[in-house]
């Protein structure tokens, strides 16, 4: 059994929520008040769960609570969950920028992040000095610089220009040498956040593919925080998941992955429809919900590329006689809203009849979701004999993440089109 | 796998934490950062001018002549022996480097909130350097005065000798930093929630200058509005200001006392620990109000 390298115990985060105004000077006065009696904090027994979408109840949020978690030496871990879910807040406590409200992080090793990039740069400064200065604010040595400048500046690119201030460089450049130096840190345990990404598309591929090959490479222990499910399942070892500010599931990247895909947390699935007002339609066939299902007809939250996949409507006959000569369709719009395809039984040219009030399931299968990672919204359709009978514009959206699509291992950019297409090359 | 056989961890981040957490082994590692700040500080702020290092020393001179011509030929405030301009020059490099080193620790936080809400390093690292940075510009004015010093005695022939006393200067130095920064520590925790602070400290220190004895000898305050004495004999820094002058020239004009030295001194140490203690606790959780 290896030794943790890194060990977090109970770290909880408290944050004010609204202005800090003339509120804090009576709370830091009733605060202080209480710590001199050998009080606890009065305010840490409020707050609320940190769900972005409900009204808070109280102006303390909880950013993370309980956390509770190991890292071992030499371990990719990876860190998935919503916008908001903590993981910024969770990366900022362990490279101690700011410290948790309560609990205690141990680490056998020091913590640096790859993409703090250009923390510290002085426009004034050349960029032969802005490196040794921003290399000794990540923590290096000038010794250690001095034995890395070479290297540094050939990786950067900006070799002509290394004794000219910064400020005469293009962003572009700024942001190349900034990582340049960023990327030779060697760190015991390094924090790698691909959310962060920044700059222009070519850039941020390069600068993702470094920040996979660091993470690759053996012997390193990473934390590696990403959306993009395909990355984490090509690089990580353990995967957590975070859920408004709690660990939701820790575990092998694959239970951990499909967990997350089945998205139990999230609240958008199974559509329920009945009770939507703005349709269309003479309301003889009415669509009641709408879910995903997995190939093994599990209901699942969220889709991945390449997976099979099945859409589920639950449709109701009001009436009291049987309907045939049906059409139902789903439109799939992108988050522009403009269409990208249908699906329809008047397509595939299937018939469906429905019995007198009955409810029934349709459901329409994917062999291959060729949606790239992002947003979808749909748009359901039925009609009996062209006559339209229930019209839902808009009906809910689902999400996407990346997939193997391919089979290849490979992952389409996310700025390549959001659809994929089967192929091969023969030569 | 006893626990006894564990390795012990590097560091630990807690929620709880010392009154004084001065981590000096951790700040020996980040020496390097150190120069750089303070190389930084020196040479970026005189890239892309013409005079570069000499606008060091341009500063102190036109006060002091600007404060020679209000206050002693205008004003008719005696400097006893010690020439007019002499005694404003020593008068405002104490000064000025109290004053910058208070400004530039205050502003610690909200100045680098940028980086500090990025990378960990120890903060304490920033105050350090912006006392070394500016006790290197305090040394080039020092060596400025010392050469006005050498004209005026040997080509003016002013009966002028520094005497044992001169042997205080450096305590005089750090007093001037244990203020400057102790001060600048403690404003320096509350600009981070109270922007207000920031705003008051502009012109409180251009007022504070007045009280402290800058542009006069304590004496002559003391002859002129006798009963408004009391808010300069109780201004530690008029103390500082004066004493700085009297180690130099110790003249019959100037005041000096060991009592007042002591607790001058001492005061000076408190202010350091609760600058210490506020700027140790507002650093860990700074960048959360800021």
């Amino acid at each position: 059994m290896s030794k943790p390298i890194l060990k977090i115990e109970n770290v909880s985060k408290q944050y004010r929520l609204g202005y800090v105004g003339t509120g804090t000077l009576t709370h830091d006065l009733n605060r202080w008040w209480h710590r001199i009696q050998g009080k606890e904090d009065p305010y840490l027994k409020l707050g609320s769960v940190n769900d972005r979408s409900t009204k808070a109840t109280e102006n303390y949020v909880w950013a993370l609570q309980d956390i509770n978690f190991e890292v071992q030496q030499g371990e990719v871990l990876g860190i998935i969950g919503k916008n908001g879910a903590g993981k910024s807040t969770l990366l900022k406590i362990l490279s101690r920028v700011t410290t948790p409200t309560t609990g205690i992080i141990k680490s056998r090793g020091r913590i640096a992040s790859l993409l703090e990039v250009g923390t510290g740069f002085n426009p004034e400064l050349t960029g032969r000095e802005n490196i040794y200065l921003n290399g000794t604010i990540l923590g290096m040595t000038k010794k250690e610089v001095d034995a890395k400048i070479d290297e540094i500046i050939e990786f950067s690119g900006c070799e002509m220009y290394i004794d000219t201030p910064t400020k005469r460089y293009s962003s572009g450049m700024t942001v190349r040498l900034a990582f340049a130096v960023a990327a030779h840190l060697e760190p015991e345990i390094l924090v790698v956040d691909e959310v962060l990404a920044v700059g222009d598309a070519e850039f941020q591929k390069k600068a993702i593919g470094k920040m996979q090959e660091i993470s690759r490479g053996g012997g390193r222990t990473v934390l590696f925080v990403s959306h993009n499910m395909a990355s984490i399942q090509n690089l990580c070892t353990r995967v957590m998941l975070l859920y408004n500010g709690t660990i939701d599931k820790i575990g092998t990247t694959d239970e951990v992955i499909n967990y997350y895909l089945k998205g139990f947390r999230n609240k958008d699935i199974k559509k329920d429809l009945s009770e939507r007002k703005d349709r269309k339609g003479s309301g003889k066939l009415k669509f009641l919900k709408f879910w995903f299902e997995n190939h093994e007809n599990q209901e699942i939250g969220i889709l991945q590329s390449g997976m099979t996949a099945k859409m589920v409507l639950k449709i109701l006959n009001t009436s009291s006689e049987e309907l045939s000569n049906i059409r139902i369709s789903v439109g799939i719009d992108d988050s522009n809203a403009s269409r990208i395809t249908l699906f329809s039984n008047d397509l595939t040219n299937q018939p469906i009849t429905f019995s007198s009030n009955e409810e029934s399931i349709v459901k329409i299968k994917i062999p291959s979701v060729p949606f790239q990672a992002g947003s979808f919204h749909f748009t359901l359709f039925c009609s009996i004999q062209e006559v339209i009978s229930d019209w839902i514009l808009n009906a809910g959206t689902f999400d996407v993440e990346h997939g193997d699509f391919f089979k290849s291992g490979r992952i389409v950019e996310v700025n390549q089109g959001n659809f994929l297409v089967p192929h091969e090359f023969n030569k | 796998m006893t626990p006894q056989q564990e390795e012990p961890w590097l560091y630990e981040i807690s929620s709880k934490r010392k009154l004084i957490d001065l981590n000096l082994k951790e700040i020996w590692r980040y020496r390097d950062l150190l120069l750089m700040f303070v190389k930084r500080d020196i040479t970026a702020a005189y890239k892309q001018t013409v005079l570069g290092p000499l606008w060091f020393v341009i500063q102190p001179l036109f006060t002091s002549v600007i404060f020679t011509l209000v206050f002693n030929n205008i004003a008719n405030i005696s400097t006893g022996v010690v020439p007019s301009f002499l005694f404003n020059l020593t008068g405002i490099t104490a000064w000025s480097f109290f004053s910058f080193t208070l400004n530039t620790t205050s502003s610690t936080f909200k100045a680098n909130a940028g980086m500090f809400g990025k990378v960990y390093f120890p903060r304490f690292v920033v105050p350090m350097s912006k006392v070394l940075s500016q006790l290197f510009r305090f040394g080039i004015q020092c060596c400025i005065l010392a050469g006005f010093y050498v004209y005026y005695v040997a080509f003016e022939n002013i009966p002028l000798q520094p005497g044992l006393y001169l042997l205080l200067f450096p305590v005089f130095v750090l007093l001037l930093i244990v203020y400057g920064l102790g001060l600048g520590m403690i404003i320096s925790t509350f600009t981070t929630k109270y922007r207000d602070v920031s705003i008051l400290l502009g012109f409180a220190m251009q007022l504070l200058m007045y009280i402290s004895a800058v542009p006069y000898p304590i004496s002559a305050l003391q002859e002129k509005a006798s009963e408004y004495a009391w808010i300069v004999d109780y201004n530690p820094l008029a103390q500082i200001i004066e004493g700085f002058r009297y180690c130099l020239f110790a003249t019959d004009n100037l005041y000096f006392s060991w009592i007042g030295l002591s607790w001058v001194g001492a005061l000076g140490i408190l202010l350091l620990f609760i600058g210490l203690i506020l700027f140790n606790r507002t650093e860990k959780t700074f960048i959360d109000t800021v």
